[in-house]
């Protein structure tokens, strides 16, 4: 048994006479449109699902679970199940002022009341419910753009929501992949400033090799106004637009990721960082201080595209998966080693390793005293 | 523009409903209305604007010489209005006007318009915060009470583009900046109105209180189906919203137009009121 895929990227136009044909002539002619993809392994369900709908082998649905969604740095637990289900996922955007660095409370604009916004795994083949709701307090409609969704504005012309109100769509998890969604309700660059990003891991359906700590770290950057007589701080349109940000941060604020907010891992675990950039504007470079990524899955694609990488590229919009596993004690320190973002506007977050120390992977032996280490 | 295309249901709805909407108070009552309208009212001179959407080269929209409230309507305006027509109190408004869940959500009781959040019943200062959770078909009959309306959307443009010193000011970048952190972190509950300095016309409040209803609020609407696939599409989301829009640094209009394409006639939002026009 094969998945199977059409051989092109047809226009809609052409998939949709494909699709005529089929059922025209029967399923037969079908196969003729389709190839095997190379290399994968299939469910013996994908049969009957290409011949209804040639476009993309889909898998039959099983039953219906919710979505258990996280805030980060945490990451739901990896998807055991081996068949496709229908998951329902709610997710409410939230208008609410929180700290964005000391002394600079902000107006963000949220899914699921943080930033980034919850956590989302589901897996390949999944049917998803997804119901978007806006709280009755915000100012603004929102919707959300998926960018694992394939269909029109990747749900974002499907979820329009005023405050108060929900819109509820379903789509497949065709491509397995690490994805961000944003709102998209115009104008776009505004609620994307405002902190309207998160990050949707669709599960491949083989899974994913098992590490002892995921975690879930999104970068982005802010353009903060001071607010009038000690009102919040908002988004400053001339520096969005001039691409100069204030702040620059990993999970939504500066600090978020230090000090006792800092995650732990022990030596000798292995560590899996689903890495996402919400932007609006800028590239992150990817960096950890003190570590190699052993495998990095570029582009927050399905497959290991690089091994022993020391600084990975995350487009604003897209993501990075990224492994190492920790093997001396210490502070492992995130930037974005555009290095100015780190030193002065905020983008370090911090891993700390316990543990038996290793002196066989690294030692001083002779000079200054280095505190916390 | 297809925008009469657009609001024909709507207007059909109005017209079934005739009796409903136009439930006219005594006379005696209705002249007095008539006569805190005229007072309240500021007189906006003729002129033309560029609207939101269009070609760089398109002719400016006209707008002629017309009255508008110089506040939003209060809750105690609506608390009068309420008393005049019973229909249109929160335990008797039907359903196909108003969405019920948000209708008048945060009054105490049908005439009590005091928040529930903190305040005292009957709290002076909360009769003179704008009125909310209103539906368009709430807001026109409110207005048709008074012999008003509600403005159009080119006219409601025209007006809030003026700044305390331009009338035109849409291009000024301190405004519109202004506008977008008024947008972003409206205050809650909304403060009283006529605090704020008024326009260029004498309009107070435009920006800085609650969003407000305007007649053909759903005309942004500009092809067949904001959902469709079609080549002009104004889906009002990510950057194709930007194609066709004459200035895409205008970010408080996109917000503005972006929360009218989501309406329909029953929506009640706890940040959107009104005021008249005549």
């Amino acid at each position: 048994m094969t998945t199977l895929r059409l051989p092109l990227p047809l226009p809609i136009t052409a998939r949709r006479l494909a699709v005529t044909a089929a059922l025209v002539a029967g399923a037969v002619s079908a196969s003729v449109a389709l190839v095997s993809r190379a290399g994968s392994t299939g469910s013996s369900d994908d049969s009957r699902a290409a011949a209804a709908v040639p476009v993309r082998a889909m898998p039959e649905i099983t039953g219906v679970e919710k979505a258990v969604l996280t805030a980060a740095p945490d990451v739901p637990a990896p998807i055991t199940r081996d068949y496709a289900t229908k998951v329902l996922v709610e997710l409410e955007t939230v208008e609410k002022t929180m700290r964005l660095a000391d002394g600079v409370e902000y107006t963000f604009w949220t899914f699921g009341g943080n930033v980034p916004g919850s956590f989302i795994r589901v897996r390949e083949g999944d049917l998803v419910e997804f119901t978007l709701k806006n709280h009755a307090h915000s100012s603004v409609p929102h919707n959300i753009d998926l960018h694992a969704v394939t269909g029109p504005g990747g749900g974002a012309a499907a979820t329009l929501t005023l405050p108060g109100g929900a819109s509820t769509f379903s789509f497949r998890a065709l491509n397995p992949g690490l994805y961000v969604y944003h709102c998209a309700v115009s104008p776009v660059p505004m609620h994307i400033a405002n902190g309207m990003y998160g990050l949707i891991l669709v599960q491949p359906r083989e899974g994913m090799p098992k590490v002892d700590r995921e975690l879930y770290v999104m970068q982005s950057e802010f353009y903060a106004k001071p607010g009038a007589a000690g009102k919040p701080h908002t988004l400053d349109m001339e520096k969005g637009a001039a691409e100069q940000p204030t702040h620059v941060v990993f999970n939504g604020a500066v600090g978020a990721l230090t000090g006792d907010k800092a995650p732990e891992v022990k030596v000798g675990e292995s560590v899996r960082i689903y890495v996402g950039n919400g932007g609006p504007n800028l590239t992150s470079n990817f960096h950890v201080i003190g570590e190699v990524f052993d495998n990095v899955y570029g582009e927050g694609g399905s497959m290991v595209s690089q091994k022993n990488v020391q600084t990975t590229l995350v487009p604003a919009g897209g993501s990075a998966i990224v492994e190492f596993r920790a093997e001396k004690t210490g502070n492992l320190v995130i930037v974005d080693h555009a290095i100015f973002r780190a030193f002065n506007k905020g983008a370090l977050g911090m891993i700390k390793v316990t543990g038996e120390d290793n002196p066989k992977v690294y030692a001083q032996l002779k000079g200054l005293p280095m505190a916390g280490h | 523009m297809p925008s009469l295309r657009a609001l024909a249901p709507i207007a059909l709805i109005a017209l079934a409903a005739g009796p409903a909407l136009a439930a006219s108070p005594p006379a005696g009552k209705a002249r007095t209305a008539r006569r805190a309208s005229r007072a309240a009212m500021v007189a906006i001179p003729a002129g033309s604007y560029r609207p939101l959407y269009g070609r760089p080269n398109d002719p400016l929209t006209v707008v002629a010489a017309f009255r508008l409230d110089r506040d939003p309507v209060t809750r105690a305006d609506f608390l009068a209005f309420v008393r005049a027509n019973p229909q249109w109190r929160r335990s008797a408004v039907r359903p196909l006007f108003a969405d019920r869940n948000g209708y008048l959500a945060d009054w105490r009781s049908d005439l009590d318009p005091s928040t529930g959040s903190g305040q005292a019943a009957g709290d002076a200062a909360a009769l003179r915060r704008p009125v909310t959770g209103v539906s368009w078909f709430a807001a026109r009959a409110y207005c048709a009470a008074r012999d008003a309306r509600l403005p159009s959307v080119a006219e409601w443009e025209y007006a809030a583009a003026a700044s305390e010193r331009q009338r035109d000011a849409s291009r000024d970048a301190a405004f519109v900046q202004r506008l977008v952190s008024l947008y972003a972190s409206r205050p809650r509950p909304l403060p009283p109105v006529g605090a704020g300095a008024a326009n260029a016309y004498g309009v107070r409040g435009l920006h800085g209180l609650a969003w407000e209803w305007v007649d053909d609020f759903n005309s942004v609407l500009v092809s067949d189906d904001s959902r469709g696939v079609g080549g002009r599409d104004h889906d009002l989301f990510c950057a194709s919203a930007a194609i066709g829009a004459a200035d895409p640094t205008n970010f408080p209009a996109f917000l503005r137009y972006a929360l009218r394409a989501g309406l329909t006639g029953r929506s009640t939002l706890e940040t959107l009121g009104f005021r008249c026009a005549a």
